[in-house]
């Protein structure tokens, strides 16, 4: 009886601690991989900065730029928000 | 030519003292000469598993400081005259292990020995950097657990980005040693299996130790569980996993409650 409990009713927690380990190695491994990245990423968004403030003016803090790095590939991703461009634009017009 | 090994794990308390001394007596028994060098300085135990607390004259540090040389640091063990062991220093500051000072004595013990076997202190500060520094191997020692894992992974970057193997552009081997491994947990699940571990930290299987007392026994004997329980199931994996280091291909066999089918369906080959 404990066997057939043990087999369909319990559900065992190495899974569990296998998934965590995964996310979160995942994580570490980025960001030890080192000093470069961070480098990297702030000159990018440095630059990044500089070429949209020619054509719009937005917040330093609206720019978030991230790196995930994958096995077997990595995504760079950056995200600007701007607020009421519509309008400005529109207005423009 | 002479294999410099360094046996690490980022964690502490998960068998890397009972490894050194276990793999060293292991391969000192096949007529390798070996020489085991304790990196924790301040808190050594090397000597204490290996049975030879007493007779430490001289230490590590020393040899680095110039106080002794090498001959007379070195202890030979009593029971397998191939084996030596390099004692740290328990009075002594870790500053005093000094990058040059390291390198000098490695250089020297590549010299006189088969195998050198440096056992790392815990964490990842300048002893357990200095442990590894010039190896040309790495046995990493994990326990089924997230903690021990974790610190496994943080080990495996540090071995491939800032030994001296690393910075010359070469690959440095490395082998995950599973310690304190228990079957009857495995089995019911609440324990990380040993392909969860090896998919997770994707370096080759050098052996798994069951849990096991006569550990514990061998260590309160002041002796390797290789030498004073040769016949136990620990000792086994250690005998094993050092033909391995030694280049034989030996099938890693996953310890079981009972030996039977399953001991037959779940082998795995060493890399």
């Amino acid at each position: 009886m404990s066997f057939l409990s043990n087999l369909f009713n319990k559900r065992s927690s190495a899974p569990i601690a296998r998934d965590r380990l995964q996310i979160l190695l995942a994580h570490e491994r980025m960001s030890v991989d080192g000093d470069n990245q961070d480098d990297l990423l702030a000159k990018l968004h440095r630059e990044i900065m500089e070429v949209i403030k020619r054509h719009i003016s937005v917040d330093q803090d609206k720019v978030q730029i991230k790196m995930d790095r994958g096995a077997q590939c990595s995504v760079l991703e950056i995200d600007v928000e701007v607020p009421g461009l519509t309008d400005r634009l529109s207005k423009k017009d | 030519m002479a294999k410099v090994l360094v046996v690490t794990s980022g964690k502490g308390g998960v068998g890397k003292t009972t490894t050194t001394a276990a793999l060293g007596a292991a391969l000192a028994k096949t007529g390798q000469s070996v020489v085991l060098v304790d990196f924790d300085v301040g808190l050594r135990n090397l000597d204490l598993i290996m049975g030879a607390e007493r007779r430490v004259v001289f230490d590590l540090i020393n040899v680095i400081q110039g106080d002794a040389n090498l001959a007379q640091a070195l202890i030979k063990d009593k029971r397998i005259e191939s084996l030596s062991l390099l004692p740290a220093s328990q009075t002594r500051d870790k500053d005093a292990l000094t990058a040059e000072g390291v390198a000098k004595i490695i250089a020297e013990l590549r010299e006189k020995f088969d195998w050198v076997i440096c056992d790392s202190p815990a964490g990842i500060e300048r002893g357990a950097q200095m442990a590894m520094h010039h190896a040309d191997m790495a046995v990493i020692v994990t326990n089924p657990e997230v903690s021990s894992v974790r610190d496994s992974d943080r080990i495996i970057g540090m071995l491939d980005s800032t030994t001296e193997k690393a910075r010359a552009g070469e690959k440095m081997p490395k082998h995950l040693l599973l310690t304190r491994y228990d079957p009857q947990r495995a089995a019911s699940g609440d324990m990380l299996g040993t392909d969860d571990v090896l998919e997770i930290l994707s370096i080759p299987l050098l052996g798994i130790v069951p849990e096991s007392p006569d550990v514990l026994k061998a260590s309160n004997l002041g002796a390797p569980v290789t030498i004073a329980e040769p016949n136990s199931a620990a000792a086994g994996a250690y005998m094993e996993a050092a033909r391995r280091l030694m280049g034989e291909d030996i099938k890693v066999t996953i310890p079981t409650e009972r030996r039977g089918l399953l001991d037959w369906l779940f082998k795995w080959r060493a890399a």
